[in-house]
Formats: structure tokens, C-alpha cells, sequence
């Protein structure tokens, strides 16, 4: 011992030579690999415990809620468990009717027994005050239900048998088979029932899927028209923001910090106040058309319809989003030393080839990086299309919106979002196989 | 200054060339200048002096504010600069990041339309020339500071330009490669004929290299010259002290007589030196004089020869020379040369000594 230690660097350098007794080895002995990983356990540790307040809070707000989502698009309990309001106490509803279903396959013509069953079932959603959130759920797949769930639990005592007939008294509504296919869909708190309200899909009595009849569809056409929108909009982020991005880039200083100060000038001021002051300037009596009247281009019943129309949100959205765009080409084109155009203007390049073939394939990372960056907020953007876009103007993220807040229906709002979740994510995984991941430059 | 007419021989000419970028101070002040073909010019100068300006303004990247610049006889101040025909070399080399070492020499040739096989023939004859046949495949982020320069030497050449330019292109290198850079440029420069015009701030390298040298400070060119011309007889005091290393000694000038200007230096020792531009009797002076022309040990220099006592400030040892800084006459920066011999003797601080030179090493110019 007292030999090596004399002399540590021996002892690697013997260590070193034999590489066939499993790895290098420390003067005092011990694996190199170990040693390495306690000199360097203090700093991971500490380096963990910084990170630890944002890992944890990434969980709470990010992965935690969007696993909720997802889960909440195939689980409605609502015709299957009751939760009292005040005790929290979860009670099985429907039970009756319900093991009807899985002895019956769909299609099946309700018989006294299934009438027998809901009558029953009646008696307790009646005990529980439950009709009007069970009524609520069939509702989701079949309007103007609900006041018929509401109804027939009032009356749930009174009924005697046959129950068939006494149901039928009721509301001949009883007697319609899709109403039992979709209480046959519901049946299930999981379902896959919402996915197919999302893409204008349903199921008919005999429990097949089909498209809803045309005057019913809306989701396919949302996403066509979000999806496309948000082509439009990235693109003509792109074509305005190259060019600015490109003097951001060569300005003396002086000039380029007060340019980027009108860059930034919408990041500082309320999302809210830039939609209102493009609704001043562009509506039928706005500013713009006011102009335009006044300095006798339009006649006053000729005004241009900007706003509250798809128009609106394509120009709304393309401003508000400006910025997405010019910060990352910006980000690629400052480092862009200029000898490299010089260079290939002397080596004998046209300006513009010098441009095509040098300047514009160095700034590609920076085009991935604002389109997606660009397209992903404009696919789920929600304020803008709302205030400005009129009918044709409105995206899906409007319609989920309107699901989670007046229709409440979250289950069909959970779907919506998680098909555009996928979508994203799809692009996402597109973007890196044709382009790669690691090309993307943010700044 | 005499407006200089079309010079027939000339292959770059700047002809009364200005430049101003405000409108207000003027970065290139009346420029002449012809350079010859076949001609290694460098402009050396300090930063800000106007070289790389009169560089881009010949490239086509800046436009001359006023006067002509006329390339083998033709005006080109309204040519553009991918017209021009000018190989360029940048000091960060300016290798396209995105393509390969091929692409890159292959560029300047598919811009004219060559054909597939003769650009290959051209790019694999140029990296041949500059050893890097090798790393064709590779690109510009995987190749040595020294290849890369290798490799924008051969993409300036490849596309047989009668001129190259050259801004700082061994700045960013190490002493070392830099100086075999140097050889290797020069050596391919002579080879191929072609003209050079390289701007550095590196007066070493300005003399290895070039068969002129422009001094430039202040817009102006202060001396052009061979070398040998520049270092041995600089013209002014500002060329004196930026080339190579200088001893001044401060005065006034007694007496100019027979090509000989007497100076009674200010610690009150007179001495005889060759009058460069100083005009007459009063004048304040620089005396110039090179530290390798100083001799520690007078006695084997002629009967003319300047003696003077000095003290010994500190004593260098750099391997090859000794560099010994000395009190002498009211300075105490002066620095004497001498070669590492057998014999040489080294000075201790403290210790006195007789120094001397002959007169004609000794210049007397402008304060």
C-alpha cells in the first residue's frame, strides 16, 4: 500500500495496461466509475433539489390535468353512479336496466322486462334527486331529453304494471329505440362514445357506427377549418416576419433596439386591448372603411365586411402572432455573420442566389422553430376568434369552450381537446423526422 | 497632391479614391495607388486605418464616395462584386457552414455554369493544391482553424481569379500556423501568378510576404515600399514606430548640412543623423534608431561612429537575442539587440556601458 501511494500515477497506469480486468481503477484501489460518481453525487444532488420545485410544479399543472383530460373524454359516470352534492356518497343508479343491456344485445326491441327495469331504476334516481343529472347525460347524445328524465322520475310512484304502458303514458318519447341505443351507450361510465361525437360520428339503434345526418355535423368541418386557418396564419407570419426579422438582424444597434421595442410593444400590452383596437379598425363602421368611404374608394353601402367574419380572425390572429414568428428567425439570422453573403457574392452568386443557396438554408431552423411555434398556438387559440371572428370565424377551441362553459358537456370538450392534442403531437413527430428536433431553434 | 493619370501598367489602380460612410469624416482620404500584375501588395496598417475599407471598396462590397478604381484597365466602381472576378479570402474564413468541403469549392464553378465533370476535376485539383484532398466529404465545423483557412484559400483560387484579396486571413490562428501559413500562401501566390492584395495588421507578416507594403494610418498611405526599403528607411516617425521595434530619442534639430542633420538631443548629447523629414535648424525631432543597430561593445565600429554612456534597466534573455533595456540620454526605454554568441556577455541591472552606431542608422524625423 505504502508502495502505491508513493507513487498513485503507477497504479492507474498499471490499471490502465490491463483493460481486461474490468476497467480503470483509482490510485487507492477503487473503480474509477464509483469514485467518479461520489465526487460528482454532491453536485447531481443539489443540482436535483433545484430543479425539484419545477418538476414538481410541471406535474401539478401540466401532466396531472392533462391525464384528467383524458380520462375525463371516455368516463362520464353520469347514468351510471350518483354523488351526492353534500355528502360525497356515491350510490350505483340505473342498475336495473342496465344489466338489461348486457343481457340483450343492441337492437333489441324493449320488452316489458326493460320497462320493468327503468321503472325500478326510477324509483331510486326519484329517492336520490338524481333525474336531472342522469337526464343530463342522455342529453348529451340526444336533445330534449332531459325534461323527460325529469318528468317520468316525479312520477316513478305512481307507476303500476304493465310497466310498458304506464311508461308510455308518460311520454311516448319511451317507445323511440334511439333513445334506448343511447341509454344503451351510456350504460358504461367508459365510453368511447365522445370520440365519436368529435369527429360527427354516432350510433344508430342497432348500436352501428354512422355519420350524423349532415345538417348535424360541425366538429370535421371545425377541425378542417382550425387546421387550415392556422396554415394561413403561420404562413403569412412567415412572408411579414422575414423581412423584419432580417432587419432586426443587420440594423446598427440603435436602430435594431428601437425596432424590437415595436416587436416586443404587443407582448406588453393586453391581448384583450389589441383584438378591441382591430374591431375599431376594421369593422363595417370603423376606421379603415370610414377612410375608405371618405376618400370616396367605397360608396357607403359598399362598405368591406372585415370583421366578425373569417377575415377578422385571419388578421386578428396573424398580428397577435407576429412576434412567435419574428423571435426565432430572429434568433438565426443575428449570428448569421455577414461574410457569408459576401463570400458568395465574390466567389460570383447573384444577390438573390446568394440569398437562396447561403442565406436563407442557415435560417431554416429558425422557420421550423416560429412556424410550429406559430401553428400550435394559432390551432388552439381561443380569445381572439371569439371576439372577432363572427360565425364562419370560430375554431375548435371556441366550440370547446362552449362545451365546457354553456352546454356543459366536459366529457365531449375532454375529446375535442385530446383530438387536438394528437394532432399537435403528430405534427410534432413529422417535424422532427422531416426536419429534426434538433434543428429547432427558439433563441 | 498631383492628381496621378491612368498608369497603362497598372492592374488595380485607386485613382484619387475617397470614402466617407457619414457624410461628415472622410475613412479613406485621397487614395492612389497601382498595383502591378503578378504583384503581392499588402496594406498594413492599425485598426481603423482605412486598409480594409480601400480591401471592400475593391471587392465591389463598398462604393467609393469619390474617385476611380479601375481593375486591368476598366472602371469597376458600378460593377458588382459577383461580376468582378475577384477571389476573396475573409478572416473567419466565411466557409458556408451548411454545405461540404465540395459544395463549397464547388460553388463559385456552378454559379457560372460549369459543367458536373469539369467541377470536379477544378475542386479536386484546388484541395490537391492546398493538401486537403482528403476532407472533401466533410464539413466546414469538422476541420481545424488551419484547414479551413487551407480550404478558403482554395475556394477563393478555384475559380482561376488574376486577383485575390485577402482581409486578416491568419488572424485568428496560432503563431505558429500562422507563420507556415505565411510560406504556404506566398509559395502558391508566386506559383500560380496571381496578383495578392492582403490586408493585415501584422507588420511581420506584411514583411515576409510582400513584394510592397502601403503603411496606412489615418486614412492616408504614410509609405509605400519594399520591405527591406520600409523597415531600413521609414519615411516618417509613425512608419518607424510601427514597423518592427524602435528606439526615439527626442531633440532638436542644430544644423542640416551635407545630407547630415546635427541634434542636440534634450539630456544635451549632440549627435549626427541622417535628415529624413525634418526641414531646418529648431526643428523638434524623433531620432530613430533600430535596437539590433546598437552596438554594447563601440570599439569595432569606425571613427564616426556615436558613443554614449548608458546605465543597464533590466536584462531579457529570449532564447535567440538578449534584449537589454538601458537609461540612455533621459530615456529609459531604450532597448538594444543582441544575438545569443558564444562570447556575449550578460548585463546585470545597475551596471554601466558604452553604447554606439554608426550615423547613418540613425534617422531624424518628424516629432
Amino acid at each position: 500500500m505504502t508502495e502505491t501511494a508513493a507513487d498513485p500515477h503507477a497504479a492507474v497506469a498499471i490499471n490502465a495496461g490491463g483493460v481486461s480486468s474490468g476497467g480503470l481503477t483509482t490510485a487507492d484501489g477503487r473503480p474509477l466509475k464509483a469514485a467518479l460518481a461520489a465526487a460528482q453525487s454532491h453536485a447531481k444532488r443539489r443540482a436535483f433539489l433545484l430543479v425539484l420545485p419545477l418538476l414538481l410544479f410541471v406535474l401539478i399543472t401540466f401532466v396531472f390535468p392533462i391525464g384528467q383530460m383524458l380520462h375525463q373524454s371516455v368516463y362520464n359516470p353520469g347514468f351510471t353512479t350518483n354523488v351526492d352534492v353534500i355528502t360525497k356518497e356515491e350510490t350505483p343508479i340505473m342498475v336495473n336496466v342496465r344489466n338489461w343491456f348486457d343481457a340483450n344485445p343492441p337492437g333489441t326491441e324493449p320488452d316489458e322486462a326493460a320497462f320493468e327495469a327503468l321503472a325500478k331504476d326510477f324509483l331510486l334516481v326519484d329517492e336520490l334527486r338524481a333525474a336531472g343529472s342522469v337526464g343530463t347525460r342522455i342529453n348529451y347524445d340526444m336533445s330534449g331529453t332531459r325534461s323527460l328524465f325529469t318528468k317520468t322520475a316525479r312520477k316513478a310512484e305512481d307507476l303500476q304494471p304493465p310497466y310498458k304502458e304506464a311508461m308510455l303514458d308518460i311520454d311516448e318519447e319511451w317507445g323511440d329505440p334511439e333513445l334506448w341505443a343511447v341509454m344503451r351507450g351510456a350504460s358504461s361510465a367508459y365510453t368511447a362514445n365522445f370520440y365519436l361525437a368529435a369527429i360527427d360520428l354516432t350510433r344508430n339503434a342497432q348500436g352501428e357506427i354512422v355519420k350524423v345526418p349532415d345538417d348535424r355535423s360541425l366538429y370535421i368541418k371545425l377541425f378542417v377549418r382550425t387546421l387550415l386557418l392556422s396554415l394561413l396564419i403561420t404562413f403569412l407570419t412567415f412572408v411579414l416576419a422575414y423581412p423584419v426579422a432580417h432587419l432586426l438582424a443587420t440594423l446598427p444597434l440603435r436602430y435594431s433596439n428601437l425596432l424590437m421595442i415595436f416587436v416586443l410593444l404587443p407582448f406588453w400590452t393586453s391581448l384583450l386591448v389589441r383584438t378591441t383596437s382591430w374591431m375599431v379598425l376594421l369593422q363595417s363602421q370603423g376606421v379603415i372603411n370610414d377612410a375608405l368611404v371618405a376618400g370616396g374608394l367605397l360608396s357607403d353601402d359598399g362598405r368591406i365586411q372585415m370583421m366578425y367574419n373569417q377575415t377578422g380572425t385571419i388578421i386578428a390572429m396573424t398580428h397577435i402572432l407576429l412576434p412567435f414568428m419574428i423571435l426565432p428567425l430572429y434568433s438565426v439570422m443575428r449570428p448569421i455573420n455577414p461574410s457569408y453573403v459576401r463570400a458568395a457574392r465574390s466567389l460570383g452568386a447573384t444577390s438573390w442566389t446568394a440569398f437562396r443557396r447561403i442565406y436563407f438554408p442557415q435560417t431554416v431552423p429558425g422557420i421550423g422553430a416560429g412556424a410550429l411555434l406559430v401553428f400550435i398556438l394559432a390551432v388552439g387559440y381561443y380569445i381572439t376568434p371569439a371576439l372577432v371572428g363572427g360565425a364562419d370565424g370560430q375554431l375548435i377551441s371556441n366550440l370547446i369552450a362552449f362545451h365546457m362553459t354553456k352546454s356543459l358537456n366536459w366529457s365531449l370538450a375532454a375529446a375535442l381537446a385530446s383530438i387536438l392534442l394528437a394532432g399537435i403531437l403528430l405534427l410534432y413527430w413529422l417535424y422532427d423526422r422531416l426536419i429534426g428536433i434538433d434543428n429547432l431553434k427558439l433563441g | 497632391m498631383a492628381a496621378s493619370a491612368q498608369d497603362a501598367s497598372a492592374f488595380v489602380q485607386y485613382d484619387r479614391v475617397q470614402k466617407s460612410y457619414d457624410g461628415e469624416t472622410l475613412v479613406v482620404k485621397d487614395l492612389n495607388l497601382s498595383i502591378g500584375k503578378g504583384e503581392f501588395l499588402t496594406m498594413l496598417g492599425p485598426s481603423g486605418s482605412g486598409k480594409t475599407t480601400c480591401l471592400m471598396m475593391l471587392a465591389g462590397f463598398e462604393t467609393a464616395t469619390n474617385g476611380e478604381i479601375r481593375l486591368d484597365g476598366r472602371e469597376i466602381n458600378n460593377i458588382p462584386p459577383h461580376k468582378r472576378g475577384i477571389g476573396m479570402v475573409f478572416q473567419n474564413y466565411a466557409l458556408f457552414p451548411h454545405m461540404t468541403i465540395n459544395e463549397n469549392l464547388s460553388f463559385p464553378l456552378e454559379v457560372r455554369g460549369m459543367g458536373k465533370d469539369e467541377r470536379e476535376e477544378k475542386v479536386r485539383r484546388a484541395l490537391d493544391m492546398v493538401e486537403m484532398g482528403r476532407f472533401g466529404a466533410r464539413r466546414p465545423a469538422q476541420l481545424s482553424g488551419g484547414q479551413q483557412q487551407r480550404v478558403a484559400l482554395a475556394r477563393a483560387l478555384v475559380f482561376e481569379p488574376a486577383l485575390v484579396l485577402m482581409d486578416e486571413p491568419l488572424g485568428a490562428l496560432d503563431k505558429q500556423l500562422r507563420e507556415q501559413m505565411q510560406f504556404e500562401i506566398k509559395h502558391i501566390s508566386d506559383r500560380l501568378g496571381i496578383t495578392v492584395v492582403y490586408v493585415t495588421h501584422d507588420q511581420t507578416e506584411a514583411l515576409t510576404m510582400s513584394d510592397r507594403v502601403a503603411v496606412f494610418e489615418d486614412g492616408r498611405i504614410q509609405q509605400l515600399a519594399a520591405p527591406d526599403e520600409l523597415y531600413e528607411r521609414p519615411c516618417n516617425s509613425f512608419v518607424a514606430q510601427f514597423i518592427g521595434e524602435n528606439n526615439t530619442l527626442l531633440g532638436k534639430v542644430e544644423n542640416i548640412q551635407g545630407g547630415i542633420a546635427t541634434v542636440r538631443l534634450d539630456s544635451g548629447d549632440v549627435i549626427d543623423t541622417v535628415p529624413v523629414n525634418v526641414e531646418r535648424a529648431g526643428d523638434r525631432t524623433r531620432v530613430s534608431i533600430r535596437p539590433e543597430r546598437v552596438e554594447i561593445n563601440p570599439g569595432h565600429l569606425g571613427a564616426n561612429a556615436h558613443t554614449l554612456e548608458a546605465e543597464v534597466q533590466e536584462f531579457i534573455y529570449m532564447g535567440d537575442v538578449f534584449r537589454t533595456r538601458l537609461k540612455v540620454a533621459g530615456s529609459d526605454d531604450f532597448i538594444v539587440k543582441t544575438r545569443n554568441q558564444h562570447n556575449q556577455q550578460r548585463l546585470q541591472p545597475g551596471q554601466k556601458v558604452r553604447i554606439g552606431w554608426v550615423p547613418e542608422d540613425c534617422r531624424a524625423l518628424d516629432a
